[in-house]
């Protein structure tokens, strides 16, 4: 048995067992939250802090629910990334917030490591909400969750990552999760949007949306950032929709059950159409959100009783 | 004066390596044999059988002033220095106040001076504020005494302005030393692209990036007839052409830095920002064919590429955080594993440390001969230490080694006969 986890930094290395574990506790939250009985005692006189470097509403607020419902204090710290010393920042924060002896510490930021940075510097449990175009665990959990309950299971599968993996931390966590719970990974995109060496990750990579969606069970977007078309990484919004943007005839070569996910928000007419986006048979993207927010009750809860904590 | 006693000389410039005694009278060197005998009134200094060699000459330190003097000062870079028993080096122009005016190169050489255990040879700015635009005053820049020109850590990237300055420095007989790092895809880059910059997802920089700006250079240097030297070069597709340029003639000339050829990328895991250096850290195939190109010639020198950083630079997300790596104390050390692994000999990676660097730079220094200053280096190469950040000597203690062990250690450092470390 691994030793008790006091943080969640990534899922690169994480114990296939503990994966399985966050993913049944936040099953039993799902039902929990949908009937409105959920345990809030469980965290009860606990601190969570949600310290966010980069704006993001929709993880914020899902990471602020998880921790109501279980009874945690739950505050929210926005920094300003356009203040110059960003690092001073990161470390001044992690002594202030020692000094509050807070218990549970939700972390994004623009640079990659910046939790594991934190973690060295704090008490409090550090949960990465994303860094950089390093990891975003709970994104990864509850895209698993949400196979899972659809699917019956991840071993097996075929799971197809499309669009700009190069800077997505989405994808990376993703692709360390699902090829521990035994699906096959392949990853889609332009060249220019793909990482050095991306098959040592033990996944198979195309750059054709045909190819790389024959027969999967599972198709993935990834949002593409303006920014990319302006350091000319991708020459134009309109030629990347058409060459790597998911409609209804690159969806068909999918599996006929194949489900159609995105982690939002997204850029709907870029790397996704409204028509699939939208469609009740394929997309699961709203009930990406709802496991979202059962898969982060799942993790503060085990972080906060693993033994690592009180 | 001293006679040293029971030492093993090693002089790679002389072709010297055999056990014996020197004399050290008025700062020079008097005298040097199997068996001098000890003269009277000298002090007698016993070696214990460790190796006497001249004053290492490290020919790419950042000595901190002008400018930088948080982060080192020449007085704590001397310490540092003459406990890795180094007695000359080379100093880089791009310090918040760049060396590109004549009274900059004096003040430096002044300043090595007035510590009396260290000798510092000023590069001068090859452009102006080092800012890679117009050329700075190489001509007077070396009247005042620049051994050569760079813009330290800042690549010179347009090619017509690398040609001007070959074509310009050859005139007054100095070398152009190139970071050899195409800048364009060097851009925002933070570890060598690859497998591990993509789990840990950093932005990556290219190992090609080196060979392409090693290329240009090259070709520039057969267009102008000028002397081109690369610093801290880093991947065997660099030194492949290095190689090749040297087979043909040209005046192409590199030198490395130890992280380079003992330590490969895997050591940045866990974001550890000592091991952020510019150029990065590469992949093992690369650290070998370093490694092997020090046995061969490829790579005239070793130098400490000692870069101080301060808590405030490091303490960073690695992404953010500043590179470079303190070196002058493990200077010696890192480079005596490489004889210790059997893939260098003795006499070849004191001549890297000493005659070598000194040939380059013009200078005098990194030999024992007869009348030449006793800059002096007595070092055990048995004598077994660890690299330990915050107990190395000096002000920085950035070093990417941090908790290795080594094997081989100065005991005592001499500059024009005045011991400055040791004893």
């Amino acid at each position: 048995m691994a030793p008790p986890q006091k943080h969640l930094l990534a899922i690169e290395g994480m114990y296939p067992p503990r994966i399985a574990a966050f993913l049944d506790l936040a099953e039993s939250f799902v039902l929990l939250n949908r009937t409105g009985k959920t345990p809030r005692d469980r965290l009860r006189g606990r601190t969570m802090i949600n310290l966010f470097f980069e704006d993001s509403t929709r993880t914020r607020t899902s990471f602020e629910l998880a921790g109501k419902r279980l009874g945690a204090d739950v505050i929210n710290m926005s920094v300003s990334t356009s203040s110059v010393n960003k690092g001073e920042t990161l470390i001044d924060t992690a002594t202030t917030l020692n000094a509050m002896h807070c218990d549970l510490l939700v972390v994004r930021h623009a640079a990659s490591g910046a939790p594991a940075l934190l973690a060295q510097k704090v008490e409090a449990s550090v949960i990465n909400a994303g860094d950089g175009t390093h990891e975003h665990p709970t994104q990864a959990l509850l895209d698993a969750l949400t196979i899972r309950r659809r699917l019956g299971g991840l071993q097996g599968l075929t799971v197809a990552i499309c669009g700009d993996v190069l800077h997505s931390r989405v994808a990376r966590s993703n692709i360390f999760l699902l090829s521990a719970m035994g699906s096959q990974v392949r990853l889609v995109g332009p060249p220019t949007l793909m990482p050095a060496q991306a098959e040592r990750l033990g996944v198979t990579v195309f750059h054709d949306m045909a190819a790389g969606l024959a027969g999967a069970d599972v198709v993935m977007m990834l949002r593409l950032q303006q920014e990319r078309m302006t350091r000319g990484l991708v020459p134009s919004a309109r030629e990347y929709f058409r060459f790597y943007g998911l409609d209804e005839a690159k969806l068909a070569h999918a599996a006929p059950h194949a489900l159609v996910m995105h982690p939002g928000p997204m850029n709907r007419g870029v790397e996704i159409a409204s028509s699939v986006a939208d469609d009740p048979l394929r997309s699961v993207i709203r009930e990406q959100v709802e496991m979202g927010v059962a898969v982060r009750m799942a993790v503060l809860d085990m972080l906060s009783h693993s033994g690592a904590n009180r | 004066m001293i006679f040293f006693h029971n030492v093993r000389l090693l002089d790679p410039a002389a072709g010297l390596d055999q056990p014996g005694e020197l004399l050290v009278r008025d700062g020079r060197v008097a005298d040097l044999g199997p068996a001098l005998g000890r003269p009277d009134g000298a002090e007698k200094i016993d070696g214990g059988g460790a190796v006497l060699c001249p004053g290492l000459v490290d020919m790419r330190v950042e000595v901190g002033e002008p400018g930088g003097e948080w982060r080192e000062t020449v007085a704590s870079a001397a310490i540092a220095a003459a406990a890795g028993g180094i007695t000359t080096v080379a100093a880089l122009p791009d310090s918040p106040l760049p060396i590109d005016d004549p009274a900059l190169v004096r003040l430096l050489r002044v300043r090595g001076e007035e510590t009396g255990s260290l000798t510092i040879l000023p590069y001068g700015a090859l452009t102006k504020g080092c800012r890679g635009i117009d050329l700075a005053e190489l001509g007077l820049l070396r009247e005042a005494g620049a051994v050569a020109f760079t813009d330290g850590a800042r690549a010179v990237g347009p090619a017509r302005l690398m040609r001007l300055a070959l074509t310009y420095a050859r005139r007054f007989e100095a070398m152009v030393i190139q970071h050899p790092e195409e800048p364009t895809l060097a851009e925002g880059g933070a570890a060598t692209e690859g497998e591990l910059a993509t789990r840990l997802g950093l932005p990556g920089i290219p190992a090609e990036a080196e060979a392409i700006l090693v290329g240009r250079d090259i070709r520039l240097a057969r267009l102008t007839g000028g002397a081109v030297h690369f610093a801290h070069v880093s991947t065997a597709a660099a030194l492949a052409l290095i190689r090749q340029a040297k087979d043909a003639g040209l005046h192409v000339t590199c030198d490395t830095a130890p992280p380079y050829f003992d330590l490969n990328e895997t050591a940045i895991g866990d974001w550890r920002t000592f091991a952020k250096l510019s150029p990065p850290l590469r992949a093992d195939a690369d650290r070998q064919a370093v490694a092997a190109a020090l046995r061969d010639g490829t790579i005239d020198a070793v130098a400490s590429d000692h870069q101080p950083r301060d808590p405030d630079d490091k303490r960073l997300p690695f992404a953010q955080a500043a590179s470079g790596g303190a070196g002058l104390a493990t200077l010696l050390g890192v480079t005596l594993a490489q004889v210790h692994g059997g893939a260098l000999p003795l006499a070849r990676a004191i001549e890297l440390l000493t005659a070598a660097p000194a040939r380059l730079l013009g200078s005098a220094a990194g030999t024992l001969a007869k009348g030449a200053p006793a800059d002096l280096c007595l070092f055990d190469p048995e004598r077994i230490w660890q690299v330990v950040s915050g107990a190395l000597p000096g002000h920085a203690q950035n070093t990417p080694f941090d908790g290795r062990a080594l094997e081989g250690k100065v005991v005592g450092t001499w500059k024009a006969g005045r011991r400055v470390f040791g004893g």
